[in-house]
């Protein structure tokens, strides 16, 4: 069925919008802020296409929800803002050694603090998460990429990292019940094995 | 070996600061007109509408009063510093200094920081003299006229004000967290881009 039929069928939900597609054309930008939709979107998907990177913001969030407020919210405003100066640290060309193994080990523990349910002071898990911010920040500020608008691209990476919290916190939700519970701890379990994969990697 | 490398920093420091990136002397053509065209330019200006999140959640989190204040301050001080960059443009968009304004409105809203409304006040002024005189000084070379200006001021003035009344109505609890992580999602933004605009050239 074409679209000009779509449009004309009275009672088709996509009337309005088949007709709106059909006659509003988009107007030309010339000239103009270009890469802007391609930076957001590519500092987006930069943090999700790492699974060493997303695993350890999922265990962050997860762990937030283990430890309950104040942390469950202490914890992901605390990671950006340092991973944010570990990718300044990257950008400057400051040299972090072992960075890929920093990585792996942020797995590694955030994913056995989760299965153990440690509960340290509040002050000692964000210390703890902020070291590892800055392992992942310096790798991210290595990679940026060139010729797209680098402060949304900033913007979309870390926006992209505080979902990925989120994500954690939601799953961590489920801790309030006991199968729930156990499933949490189960997905520690999943990070922590999953990080010490990305550790032999990096070190053979 | 550490001094030359401390060196190299600094003076990339300076060089970003002291030399800016070229000016964008075009608007959006949003085929509507000047007028729309200065409301689009703020949506398409990352730093802008990050200063205006960034000004509208910290008024908003800080009360009636400071959003109130807000409210007239940050639009005015862009109107003066958009006619302060017409008349005296500078072919420069001064990306540090607003970086650093809308980097520290974010690290204040993640903080919670117990500002009065007349500081809230001040840090808007500052800031909108500081991007209006940037609007100012990019868009009039380019041909821009008085009444994109207004469209500016106008998309600045609408969304500081939905915003900030939105923010005021929330009651404590995970909404006001949220505010907070909006806050240091735009404060690591603009930690990122002072990153990018000093670091080494290739």
């Amino acid at each position: 069925m074409t679209l000009r039929k779509v449009a004309m069928r009275r009672g088709t939900p996509g009337y309005a919008i088949a007709l709106l597609t059909m006659y509003w054309h988009a107007a030309a930008w010339a000239h103009e802020e270009t890469g802007q939709a391609a930076g957001f979107l590519a500092g987006l998907a930069h943090p999700v296409s790492g699974l060493d990177h997303v695993l350890a913001m999922v265990a962050v969030g997860l762990w937030g929800a283990v430890l309950g407020p104040p942390a469950i919210w202490v914890l992901p405003v605390a990671f950006p803002l340092v991973m944010a100066l570990g990718g300044l640290m990257g950008l400057l060309g400051f040299p972090l050694p072992g960075v890929e193994i920093g990585i792996a080990l942020s797995a590694i523990v955030l994913g056995a603090v989760v299965l153990a349910e440690s509960r340290p002071p509040l002050w000692l898990a964000a210390l703890l998460v902020a070291f590892f911010a800055i392992f992942h920040g310096h790798a991210h500020g290595r990679e940026l990429p060139e010729g797209t608008s680098a402060l949304l691209y900033s913007f979309g990476f870390v926006v992209a990292t505080g979902l990925l919290h989120a994500s954690g916190i939601l799953l961590g939700a489920a801790h309030r019940w006991p199968a729930g519970r156990a499933l949490v701890r189960a997905a520690g379990g999943g990070v922590a094995l999953a990080g010490l994969f990305f550790l032999w990697r990096s070190v053979t | 070996m550490r001094s030359a490398r401390r060196f190299a920093f600094v003076g990339n420091a300076a060089a970003a600061a002291i030399a800016p990136s070229s000016a964008h002397a075009h608007l959006v053509q949003t085929g509507f007109g000047a007028f729309y065209d200065g409301l689009a330019h703020v949506a398409v200006t990352p730093a802008d509408l990050l200063l205006v999140l960034a000004v509208a959640l910290l008024a908003g989190q800080r009360g009636m009063q400071a959003a109130r204040w807000a409210l007239c301050a940050l639009p005015l001080a862009w109107l003066a510093g958009g006619m302060l960059g017409a008349r005296f443009p500078a072919e420069t968009t001064l990306p540090v200094l607003t970086t650093l304004t809308f980097g520290l409105g974010g690290a204040l809203v993640a903080l919670n920081a117990a500002l009065r409304p007349a500081s809230v006040a001040a840090f808007a002024m500052v800031a909108g003299l500081l991007h209006g005189y940037v609007n100012g000084a990019t868009l009039a070379p380019g041909g821009a006229s008085a009444l994109a200006l207004a469209g500016v001021i106008t998309a600045v003035f609408c969304a500081l004000a939905i915003l900030s009344a939105q923010v005021t109505t929330l009651q404590a609890g995970w909404t006001r967290i949220a505010v907070r992580v909006a806050g240091s999602w735009i404060a690591a933004a603009g930690v990122l881009m002072l990153g990018w605009l000093a670091r080494p050239v290739a």
